[in-house]
């Protein structure tokens, strides 16, 4: 694959103040975002926030009615799409049905006057890419969806184009294909360091498949950062919510590092806090330390006694339905892994003690 | 790919400004075609419809005289009954075509009677031949001379009841066709939980079968009612002295050429097809919105009770059906219908290619190859460019609207409309006047709506992105749309050339005023033949353009199945029958 000559430090897309309106309905609020060379980026967000109309500016499918959009140093704002540089891959793989698989990859080929041996050359290199190199005389109909999913990325890949944009590539999948496909896509990206946006509303796809994740909700940006930073630091509730599960404890601060939450004080590792105000605390499930002797820490920061109200099994690990005791605190749920709710003492019922971890325990927003 | 920054390049976005994507010069063209289709549908359907209201209220010198016209119609005993005449017969042949065409079209769904297949090719043979057929066939039957006379006690079969029946056998197969189509689309889940409930039979038919077909129905009588009202072939052949709207323009045109009279009468005509039409719209809005898209087609079950009753009734329509169709041609084969019955070709030889009329049976041909061709074509990729490309949304919304107007307008109006426009001294078009063009014109915009509904149907079931995905591999949308979406399509686009033919070979209501001595065609043959009396002759030419039309009918079927078995590696199985 040829290697892009870099025509500009900075990064490879640049978008600024980017907003769009479908009649009366603001689809996006001045989106700006920096995407950097070679990286994969996926765009996260509920059906409906925007993700695709996003994409679309980006290939020029759509027109933005404000902002601007420079790749490689050239300000594409205006350009119409097919003067822009990008290979595009959708949910309903848009192969074309006639044509055989040989056909739809050198779709875009043969109108670039490439000589018939270097066509079929990229064509059987970009099968043997995407891991179908006999299937060039079939028809899209006789393959799987994953497979027609691959071919639509060979196609995409065919011209070595500077951008990767993907919509829900992997939505229309089984589970298990989708799961494989993840890989195979995120590795052949890696290997040609193509440029790549992937828009999901699918968290795990996100987490496991990006450098950087832009969660979006209805129109804007909530956050953009690494996987973990996403996870592990939310910047505002959306993003918390949406990614992962997470309890929330709404309380009121009681000093400037505790909040009192249902009668109990729970102290945090900040204090900047004003005292009286009202504040929302947010603490993942994998977070909550759960002790099986409910005497364990009586009286200790941030330890409380909670009887189990349920047990939901997950595979690798269960999540503790926990319901606290003696005062009004918020039922709150826990992660605990498979062999502890094996060793017993925590089924429904059982009397336990649970630590919140003052490092833990977010306000967000 | 630094290439493509040179040359043009649009220039960077002005602050504070509203984004303006530059367009590509493909983009540039398709919308100079989109708007070209644009004012070629307006200029050829509303010029000629804006005349007939310029004409309605001019006098004959074109001076305004506002409604006055108006009022002397209307103050005219005989021309006021035409329209009672008018609306009374429509609404009986509407009232009884109705039921007849459902139960056949329900024996077809819902029964498993044998011969199913055939049932379905008789009941749609009447669309194969123009409704002047039926009227000379029924004049045969029951006429001065007619062999099932004495039936009638005396009723004379000229006049409302001649127009009745024939109307009726030429409206059948439009009927069967809708409510066929409403019934094959109701959900077979809903009958298998009925049937597992024990739904009673008759209760599952009144909660289940009606009013999943209501809107086929109610469809299906506006079409009824829009077709009679306009017909004008069968009362001017059999309707005797019982005056209807669509004689009365005939009348006021051809034989008083009184244009400004005819403009009048035909917005009278307008008024209750428009009303038809606009129900029929608003039902079929909330039809689509019925059925989901995973129905399962219902599977009939053997009941020897029912299947035998069906069977009874569909055998007793089709032989009727064909009892009609065979007289015309036997007419056209005897020597004088009645006194010599013996067989002879004295009706196409000496009838129609000594006498030249047979020269309109091929104006006819070649006006229905032209019209089928030019058509399908514009009207295909009319709405490929309406459905698959982008920018301006108000010319495309306009587009959508004036195609659905030729449903709503009789046959009769438009070909008025058209001689009002095309011989307009102004019309630089005007030299188009008394060509086979003008025909061609008429015939495809007469028909436009359906096709065009069938065009639009196909394009729509294509994947939505296959031009954003040539955007991107930089190939032009024309390629694509040659190498793809005509192929994918092609199906459709065959069935809109085979309607838009049939319909070419038939018609007669757009295109009685357009003709000259040159470009006769052979629908308009039959009825001059008629009126001098020559019922053999003109037998001799209905006949000709039934072979004609079920030979493209048959050679459609031969295509379709050909394209379908060889292209049976990438397409899915073809949904339907
Ligand atoms: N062509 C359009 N016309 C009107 N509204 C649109 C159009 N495209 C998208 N929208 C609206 O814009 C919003 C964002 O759509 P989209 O970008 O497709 O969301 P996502 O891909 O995140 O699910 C939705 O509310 C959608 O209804
Ligand atoms: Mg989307």
């Amino acid at each position: 694959m040829a290697e892009n000559a870099r025509s500009s430090e900075g990064p490879y897309l640049r978008l600024t103040g980017i907003a769009k309106s479908f009649g009366r309905f603001q689809a996006l609020h001045g989106i700006d975002l920096a995407i950097e060379r070679g990286e994969l980026v996926t765009f996260l967000g509920p059906s409906g926030c925007g993700k695709t109309t996003l994409l679309r500016i980006v290939a020029g499918l759509e027109a933005q009615d404000w902002g601007t959009i420079v790749q490689d140093g050239r300000d594409i704002s205006r350009l119409p799409a097919i003067r822009r540089d990008y290979g595009i891959v959708f949910q309903s793989y848009a192969l074309f049905p006639n044509l055989t698989i040989h056909a739809n990859v050198a779709y875009g080929l043969v109108n670039r006057r490439k000589g018939r041996s270097e066509i079929e050359r990229r064509v059987a290199e970009l099968l043997k890419l995407v891991g179908l190199p006999d299937s060039g005389a079939k028809y899209p109909g006789q393959l799987s969806g994953g497979q027609q999913q691959r071919i639509a990325l060979a196609r995409a890949l065919a011209s070595a184009p500077g951008l990767l944009l993907l919509d829900e590539p992997l939505s229309a999948l089984d589970a298990l294909e989708r799961l494989r496909l993840r890989g195979e896509i995120r590795a052949l990206q890696q290997r040609l360091g193509v440029t790549t946006i992937l828009v999901t509303h699918d968290q795990e796809e996100a987490l496991s498949m990006a450098d950087r994740i832009v969660v979006m909700n209805a129109g804007r940006i909530e956050q953009v950062g690494s996987p973990r930073a996403v996870y592990e630091t939310p910047a505002t509730p959306f993003a918390a919510d949406f990614i992962g599960k997470i309890n929330v404890l709404p309380g009121v601060a009681a000093g400037r590092d505790r909040v009192r939450v249902g009668g109990r004080a729970l102290l945090l590792a900040r204090n900047d806090l004003i005292e009286g105000s009202a504040v929302k605390l947010y603490l993942r499930p994998e977070d909550v330390v759960v002790h099986r002797d409910p005497a364990t820490g009586q009286g200790a920061a941030n330890t409380l006694a909670a009887q189990v109200a349920k047990v939901e099994f997950l595979g690798a690990f269960c999540v503790l339905g926990l319901a606290p005791e003696g005062t009004d605190f918020p039922a709150l749920s826990a992660n605990v892994p498979r062999h502890a709710v094996d060793a017993g003492g925590l089924e429904p019922g059982a009397h336990i003690a649970i630590t919140l971890p003052p490092a833990a325990l977010r306000i967000l927003g | 790919m630094a290439t493509a920054a040179t040359a043009s390049a649009p220039g960077p976005v002005a602050a504070g400004r509203v984004v303006r994507q530059a367009l590509h010069w493909q983009e540039r063209l398709a919308l100079a075609l989109l708007v070209a289709c644009c004012a070629a549908l307006a200029f050829f359907l509303l010029g000629p419809l804006f005349m007939i209201l310029v004409k309605s209220v001019q006098d004959k010198d074109g001076a305004f005289v506002g409604l006055l016209q108006f009022r002397d119609y209307l103050g005219t005993p005989a021309l006021r009954q035409s329209i009672f005449n008018t609306l009374g017969v429509a609404l009986v042949v509407t009232g009884i075509t109705i039921p007849l065409a459902f139960t056949f079209a329900y024996a077809l769904t819902r029964s498993a009677m044998p011969g199913k297949a055939v049932f379905r090719v008789v009941g749609l043979t009447p669309i194969l031949a123009p409704s002047l057929l039926a009227a000379i066939s029924f004049i045969q039957w029951f006429g001065n001379q007619g062999l099932l006379k004495p039936l009638l006690g005396g009723t004379p079969v000229y006049g409302a009841l001649g127009i009745v029946i024939s109307s009726i056998y030429a409206t059948f197969p439009h009927a069967l066709m809708i409510i066929l189509t409403a019934l094959l689309l109701a959900d077979g889940r809903l009958y298998e939980a009925a049937e597992s409930l024990g739904t009673r039979t008759l209760r599952r038919f009144f909660t289940i079968t009606l009013p999943g077909a209501k809107y086929g129905l109610v469809s299906a009588a506006m079409v009824v009612f829009s077709y009679t009202v306009s017909d004008f072939g069968i009362p001017k052949v059999i309707g005797g002295n019982f005056n209807v709207l669509a004689v009365d323009i005939y009348k006021q045109v051809i034989g008083q050429q009184n244009f400004n009279k005819g403009a009048v009468v035909s917005l009278i005509l307008l008024l209750p097809v428009l009303v038809a039409f606009v129900v029929d719209w608003r039902m079929q809005g909330r039809q689509h919105a019925q059925f989901s898209a995973r129905a399962v087609p219902y599977v009939a079950r053997r009941k020897p009770w029912f299947d035998g009753a069906m069977f009874v009734y569909c055998t007793l329509v089709a032989l009727l059906l064909l009892a009609v169709l065979g007289m015309a041609v036997y007419t056209s084969f005897i020597k004088l219908w009645p006194y010599d019955k013996s067989f002879s070709l004295r009706h196409y030889t000496f009838g129609l290619v000594d006498g030249g009329v047979i020269v309109s049976f091929f104006n006819s041909l070649r006006m229905a190859f032209v019209t089928a061709l030019l058509g399908t074509m514009f009207i295909f990729g009319c709405a490929y460019l309406l459905e698959k490309t982008r920018g301006m949304p108000g010319t495309r919304a306009l587009i959508r609207l004036l195609a659905s107007i030729p449903m709503g307008v009789p046959g009769m109006v438009l070909g008025l409309g058209y001689i009002l426009f095309f011989n307009h001294p102004d019309n630089p078009f005007n030299v188009l006047y008394h060509t086979l063009t003008i025909l061609v014109l008429a015939t495809v915009v007469h028909y436009y709506t359906s096709s065009h509904l069938t065009a639009v149907t196909a394009l729509k079931s294509l994947d939505g992105e296959f031009e954003s995905v040539s955007a991107s591999l930089k190939v032009p949308f024309y390629k694509t749309f040659h190498r793809v979406t005509v192929p994918v399509c092609l199906p459709a686009i065959l069935d809109i050339g085979r309607y838009l033919f049939v319909n070419a070979m038939v018609t007669i209501s757009a295109v009685v005023f357009l003709y000259s001595p040159d470009t006769q065609l052979a629908a308009v043959a039959i009825l001059n033949l008629d009126e001098a009396g020559e019922i053999g002759p003109a037998a001799a030419m209905a006949t000709l353009i039934v072979v004609a039309s079920a030979s493209v009918c048959v050679l459609y079927a031969l295509v379709t199945r050909v394209l379908l078995t060889r292209t049976q590696g990438w397409r899915r199985p073809a949904p339907g029958n």
